[in-house]
C-alpha cells in the first residue's frame, strides 16, 4: 500500500513533466519568429471626418489612487465631456504587470470604443490590447507606452531626450556640477522610468557632467512607504550623496518628505519629476530647490482627442496624420504612431503657487 | 474495489452535507444569476477570459488542499511560480529552446517544493515559519536570477496557445491542463488509500504514524507537487502574459488559500473537499468577473472577497455551535425528566 503511494506520486508528478513536455521541436530565442501582432485596419485617415458624439472612452491608469494618474484622468474627464462622450475609469489597486489585463478584458466584453491605457509592462498588456482592437476598439496608450504593435497611437509627455537632460541639468545645479547623486524610480519595468534612467546615463556620460557619479539607482515601486525607506537606504549607504533625482512622483515626494524631516536637510538635494500640489510645502521649506513637470492633465485631454479623432477617422496613427484637440490646438503623428505633448515646465518656489493639480 | 467504491460515495456524502455543498450551490447560483443579469457576462469570450483568469489560482489550489487538508500550509507557491518564471526568462535569453525549458521550470519548482518539504518534514518545523521564510527567499531569488528586467520575446505560438481557445471557440486551451489536472488530484484525494490517508494526518497525525501511515514522507511528497505545480504555473503564468518577471504572481498565496477556505477545507486539516474548492475558485473568480462589468471598484471587489471569506468560517461555526448547544439542551432536558 505505501508503495503505491509513492508509485501514485511519482506518476503525477511523470504525467506533470510529460503534459508541460510539447510535442514539437526545439524553439529558441533565435529561430522564433513573433508573429503576434494584430492586423491593422487598412482604413484611411479623413482629417475632414466629423468627430463622433456619443464616443465610450474609457481610461485605464496603471492603477487608481494615485495622484498623478487622478490629474491625467480628470483632463480626460474634461476631454471626454467637451467630445459629448461616455466617460470611464477603471484600473486594478497595485500596479503590477498583469493586474490590468483582467480590466482590458472586461471593456472588451463592455464594447468600448475607446481605451487609454498607461502601461504597468509593456507586453503584458499585448494580447489582450490586440483582442481589443480586433473587436474594434481604438487603444491609445499615454504616460507609459504599450509594445508598438498592440496600440494605435502613444501620448508622450514629453521626448525620452528631453526628460532625461532635463532631469541630468537640475541634478547637475542642485549638486554644484560635482558629486555623487542617485536615482529613486518607480518599477524596475516602468517603461517611461527605464528609458529616461537610460538618457540621463547618456548624458552623464558627456564630458561636462564628468564630475558628476551615479552611485546607485533604486525603486520605490511608487510605493509612498517603499519609496520613503529606499530614499533613507540610499543616504545611510551614501553619505557623500549631493541629489537624489526621482523622475516619480510618489518617489521624489516621498524622498523629499524624509530629507525635510531629517539632519540631511539643507545637505542634500531632492530633485526629479513631482507634483506641484504635493511638492509646495518642500519647496517653500527650502529641501527641494527646484523640479519638473508637464501638466498631467494635458496628457489626459489630448488622448481623449486623440481617441476621438481615431474612433472618428480622423486619423488611424500612421506619421504625418494631423487632428485638433481642443484647447490644446493642432497635433500632429509622429513616428511610430508617437504625440508629443511638448515641453516640460520647471517649478521653483518663484512659480509654484500658479499651479494647481 | 466496490467495497472501496461504496467508501468513497459514504465519505463523499458526508462530506457534501457541509459547506463544501452550500458553496457549490452558491457558486452555481451567482453563475445563473450573473448570466441572466449582466448582458456581457454570459458569452463564450467572456467566459474564456474567466477561466483564464482562475487558472493560476485553480492549478496551484489543488495541491494546496492536499497540504491544508494534512494540517499544513505552503506559503511559498507564489514565489516559487515567480522563481520559475524568472528561470524562464533567463534561459530563454541563454538560448535555450522553450522545450526543454518548461521540464526544467517544473523539476526547479519541484526541487525549491522538496526544500519546504525536507525542512518541514525532515527538522520538524512548523510548516507556517518554513513557508513565510522561503516565501520571502524564492522571491529574493527571483530578483537574483532576473534582475529588474523583463523578458517578453516568446514564441508566438507558444502564448498564442495558452490565450487561445481549441479551434477559436470558447474552450480555452488551458482547460486540457486544468480539468485532467483538477480530476486526477479529485481522485487521488477522495478515491483513493493514500487520499484517505491525508484526511487521518489532518485529524490527527500522531494517530495517523501509529497506525502505520508514513506521516512525515507523506507531506515532504505533498510539498514537492505543489512545488512542481507552481513551477508550472509560472510557466503559464509567463506564456499568458508574454512576459517573465521576478515579481509575477506576487500575491497570489493568499487568493489560493482563501479560495481554498472558502471551498470549506478547514485551516486546522482533516475535513474538506476539492469539488468545494474547485466551487470556492470558481466563486471567487467569476464574482470579481461579474462586478468588474458592473464598473464595481477594485477597492470593493477587496471588501467583497473578504467579507465572503469570513462569512465562509464564520457560518459553518455559528452552525456547529447551534447544533451543539441544542444537543446539549436536549441531554439536559433527558436529565430532568
Amino acid at each position: 500500500m505505501l508503495r503505491s503511494h509513492r508509485r501514485l506520486l511519482c506518476a503525477s508528478a511523470a504525467s506533470l513533466l510529460v503534459l508541460g513536455i510539447a510535442a514539437c521541436g526545439g524553439t529558441t530565442k533565435d529561430n522564433s519568429s513573433d508573429s503576434g501582432t494584430a492586423a491593422q485596419a487598412g482604413a484611411s485617415a479623413d482629417p475632414n471626418a466629423k468627430l463622433k458624439e456619443g464616443l465610450k472612452i474609457a481610461y485605464l491608469p496603471k492603477q487608481l489612487n494615485n495622484p498623478y494618474s487622478d490629474v491625467e484622468v480628470s483632463g480626460g474627464k474634461e476631454a471626454v465631456g467637451e467630445l459629448k462622450g461616455e466617460y470611464k475609469l477603471v484600473g486594478p489597486n497595485d500596479a503590477s504587470a498583469s493586474s490590468q489585463v483582467s480590466y482590458i478584458n472586461t471593456l472588451i466584453q463592455q464594447q468600448q470604443d475607446v481605451i487609454v491605457i498607461a502601461a504597468n509592462d509593456p507586453n503584458a498588456v499585448c494580447p489582450s490590447l490586440n483582442q481589443a482592437r480586433q473587436a474594434g476598439i481604438n487603444v491609445v496608450a499615454f504616460d507609459s507606452d504599450a509594445a508598438k504593435e498592440c496600440r494605435d497611437v502613444f501620448i508622450n509627455q514629453a521626448t525620452t531626450q528631453g526628460i532625461g537632460e532635463s532631469l541630468v541639468k537640475m541634478a547637475s545645479e542642485m549638486a554644484g556640477g560635482e558629486g555623487e547623486i542617485a536615482i529613486l524610480s518607480a518599477t524596475p519595468n516602468a517603461t517611461n522610468q527605464n528609458a529616461w534612467i537610460e538618457v540621463m546615463k547618456t548624458e552623464l556620460a558627456k564630458p561636462e557632467n564628468a564630475k558628476l557619479k551615479l552611485v546607485k539607482t533604486v525603486y520605490g515601486n511608487d510605493d509612498d512607504q517603499k519609496s520613503f525607506q529606499e530614499a533613507q537606504g540610499l543616504l545611510q549607504s551614501y553619505p557623500n550623496l549631493k541629489v537624489i533625482v526621482s523622475p516619480t512622483t510618489v518617489g521624489i515626494a516621498a524622498a523629499a518628505r524624509y530629507v525635510s524631516g531629517s539632519n540631511y536637510k539643507g545637505k542634500v538635494g531632492i530633485t526629479g519629476l513631482g507634483l506641484p500640489n504635493q511638492m509646495r510645502e518642500y519647496v517653500k521649506d527650502g529641501t527641494v530647490k527646484k523640479f519638473a513637470l508637464w501638466n498631467p492633465a494635458d496628457i489626459g485631454y489630448l488622448a481623449g482627442y486623440a481617441g476621438a479623432a481615431l474612433a472618428s477617422g480622423q486619423i488611424t496613427g500612421k506619421e504625418g496624420e494631423k487632428f485638433t484637440a481642443g484647447k490644446l490646438k493642432d497635433y500632429t503623428v509622429g513616428a511610430d504612431g508617437e504625440i508629443v505633448l511638448g515641453p516640460p515646465t520647471e517649478f521653483t518656489a518663484a512659480n509654484i503657487d500658479q499651479f494647481n493639480f | 474495489m466496490s467495497e472501496l467504491a461504496g467508501d468513497t460515495k459514504r465519505d463523499l456524502k458526508r462530506r457534501l452535507a457541509g459547506w463544501d455543498s452550500i458553496i457549490i450551490l452558491l457558486t452555481v447560483a451567482v453563475l445563473v444569476v450573473a448570466s441572466l443579469s449582466i448582458s456581457n457576462f454570459g458569452t463564450g469570450r467572456n467566459f474564456t477570459f474567466l477561466v483564464l483568469d482562475l487558472m493560476p489560482i485553480m492549478l496551484v489550489a489543488l495541491p494546496m488542499t492536499f497540504i491544508i487538508v494534512t494540517g499544513e500550509i505552503d506559503l511559498s507557491v507564489a514565489s516559487t511560480l515567480g522563481l520559475a518564471s524568472s528561470i524562464m526568462g533567463y534561459l530563454w535569453n541563454q538560448g535555450l529552446s522553450i522545450e526543454s525549458i518548461i521540464p526544467i521550470c517544473i523539476v526547479a519548482g519541484a526541487l525549491l517544493g522538496a526544500l519546504n518539504g525536507f525542512l518541514v518534514t525532515g527538522l520538524g518545523l512548523p510548516s507556517l515559519a518554513v513557508t513565510i521564510g522561503t516565501l520571502a527567499l524564492y522571491r529574493g531569488l527571483a530578483f537574483v536570477v532576473l534582475g529588474d528586467s523583463a523578458v517578453a520575446d516568446f514564441p508566438f505560438n507558444y502564448t498564442g496557445w495558452v490565450t487561445g481557445t481549441l479551434g477559436g471557440g470558447v474552450i480555452p486551451n488551458v482547460l486540457i491542463l486544468i480539468v485532467p489536472l483538477a480530476v486526477i488530484f479529485g481522485v487521488i484525494l477522495h478515491a483513493t488509500p493514500f487520499g484517505r490517508s491525508l484526511y487521518a494526518i489532518g485529524a490527527n497525525a500522531q494517530a495517523a504514524h501509529f497506525s502505520g501511515i508514513r506521516v512525515a514522507r507523506t507531506k515532504f511528497w505533498l510539498y514537492v507537487v505543489s512545488g512542481a505545480v507552481a513551477g508550472l504555473v509560472g510557466v503559464l503564468w509567463t506564456l499568458r502574459y508574454s512576459s517573465a518577471r521576478a515579481d509575477n504572481g506576487a500575491g497570489l498565496e493568499l487568493a489560493v488559500v482563501a479560495a481554498v477556505l472558502l471551498g470549506g477545507v478547514s485551516i486546522f486539516g482533516g475535513k474538506g473537499s476539492l469539488p468545494g474548492v474547485l466551487a470556492g475558485v470558481v466563486l471567487l473568480a467569476a464574482l470579481q468577473n461579474a462586478l468588474r462589468l458592473q464598473d464595481v471598484s477594485g477597492q470593493a471587489l477587496n471588501i467583497v472577497t473578504g467579507a465572503l471569506l469570513v462569512l465562509s468560517v464564520l457560518l459553518p461555526n455559528i452552525a456547529s455551535s447551534i447544533r451543539s448547544n441544542w444537543q446539549r439542551r436536549k441531554l439536559r432536558r433527558a436529565a430532568a425528566v
